[in-house]
């Protein structure tokens, strides 16, 4: 029997067999991956989803080291250019107009006085060169300066030990990040990138900068900062996207 | 009473499953992340093979399964490390009968006497399809966290180098696990043993 032929070793029956085996491996397959986005609209199987999402948020704020930086790359190794992407295709970026610009703050902060832009280019500004995380996969790296969200917060009075800080954004996008990561030594405010005044598509006048962070919790043409204790979700967010989605 | 061979202990069978479940899950929900931005930029999977119906699904999908896919794998690991499983089934491993068992099995001449035992070309199959799933799973943790676990990015190159790595991993994979079904659908008795864990003796 030694090396026989399968095919000696097979009689009919074995080969009906295999084709059963085949037929019905293939239809269970194709019907379970057809089956692939109706499976993930189930409500019973969504809420599973968000709970698993949300014990992950759980997870990245253990694993989340308030000390580590993301690294820092030499600026020839800066990607020109540097990908726009919103939730809006680049011609309907807003242009946020200077002159009007305040900057207002809300929530356990002390003192809300709006700021101008001139008062916050005032402020004393770091660089940093570092990856943009995507995510849908892709990343860059880019060159943003602005002031150390830490010491703004710190400035401005807000309660440190609140859990969220939101944003609302001049284009309608609205985000919201830990304090653990708001205090996060590379957090900044940008009003910066590539040494340049942010053009409108990299968020005019100013991003908040989180290489700790995907692409999407880094906002754009902020308006509004507010320190609360409730979480405030996000656009992508409320979507599906994992909320703290960090690096 | 009929003479039954023991073929698969429960362990084995019950984390094959799960493992099974985990890659389908994995695998075709990666595949829809990945086209949320394809990696090589003339490749794209067909969206009927993709679970999680767009990227956010997706990646709900993918972080679920991977704690599946990882403590299963843990269990299936220190199981087949401390019963002895792994040394008694997938060792040794000689180069030359490897080889030697691949060309029969290219040439349907693959003997099946004994189902409790592996010839070489499975140990070899199944050996590489753990080491891939490992450098799966290590990839895919450096880049949900390339800068919490930077020293694991830069073992493999950084965020982008990771990327890659993880999907070739991924190729890898899909590529055992096909030939393996494949191979199974030749010799479909070997399909009940990893249900039962058990064979009737021909003879």
């Amino acid at each position: 029997m030694k090396n026989a032929r399968l095919s000696d070793r097979f009689p009919k029956v074995q080969s009906l067999e295999r084709r059963m085996f085949l037929k019905q491996g293939l239809s269970i397959g194709a019907l379970s991956l057809l089956a692939g986005c109706e499976v993930t609209s189930d409500e019973r199987v969504q809420q599973v989803l968000e709970g698993m999402s949300q014990w992950n948020d759980r997870v990245q704020g253990w694993l989340f080291d308030p000390k580590k930086l993301a690294p820092e790359f030499p600026e020839s190794m800066i990607t020109r250019p540097f990908p726009f992407n919103g939730y809006y295709p680049e011609s309907d970026v807003r242009i946020i107009d200077e002159t009007d610009y305040k900057l207002q703050l809300g929530g356990l902060i002390k003192e809300q006085k709006p700021w101008r832009l001139p008062e916050l280019y005032a402020l004393p500004q770091v660089s940093q060169v570092t990856r943009h995380i995507c995510v849908e996969g892709w990343s860059a790296i880019g060159k943003w300066s602005g002031v150390r969200f830490s010491d703004f917060l710190q400035r401005v009075g807000a309660d440190l030990t609140a859990k969220y800080v939101g944003f609302n954004c001049g284009d309608d996008y609205y985000s919201s990040i830990d304090m653990a990561t708001a205090l996060h030594p590379q957090t900044l405010l940008a009003f910066r990138f590539a040494d340049q005044i942010l053009p409108p598509k990299f968020g005019f006048p100013m991003k908040l900068r989180i290489p700790t962070k995907l692409g999407f919790k880094n906002p754009k043409h902020i308006t509004e900062i507010f320190v609360v204790n409730d979480n405030p979700g996000g656009y992508w967010e409320d979507k599906g996207y994992n909320w703290f989605s960090g690096n | 009473m009929a003479n039954w061979v023991k073929v698969h202990p429960l362990v084995v069978r019950i984390t094959h499953w799960i493992n099974a479940l985990a890659i389908l899950v994995m695998v075709a929900s990666g595949w829809r992340i990945y086209n949320a931005s394809p990696l090589f930029e003339s490749f794209t999977f067909p969206e009927a093979l993709t679970l999680g119906g767009w990227l956010a699904g997706a990646l709900q999908w993918h972080f679920a399964a991977m704690w599946l896919l990882a403590l299963n794998g843990v269990v299936y690991v220190v199981y087949g490390i401390v019963s002895g499983h792994f040394r008694r089934k997938l060792l040794p491993i000689s180069p030359g009968a490897v080889l030697r068992d691949v060309s029969q099995a290219l040439r349907g001449r693959l003997a099946h006497e004994d189902l409790s035992v592996y010839n070489a070309a499975q140990r070899a199959a199944y050996v590489v399809l753990i080491l891939a799933l490992v450098v799966l799973i290590l990839s895919g943790l450096a880049i949900w966290k390339p800068v919490q676990l930077q020293e694991l990015a830069a073992l493999m190159g950084g965020y982008e180098g990771a990327r890659l790595l993880h999907f070739f991993a991924m190729s890898l994979v899909v590529l055992i696990v096909v030939v393996h079904v494949v191979m199974v659908a030749l010799v479909p008795r070997t399909f009940p043993t990893m249900i039962t864990g058990r064979l009737r003796r021909s003879s």
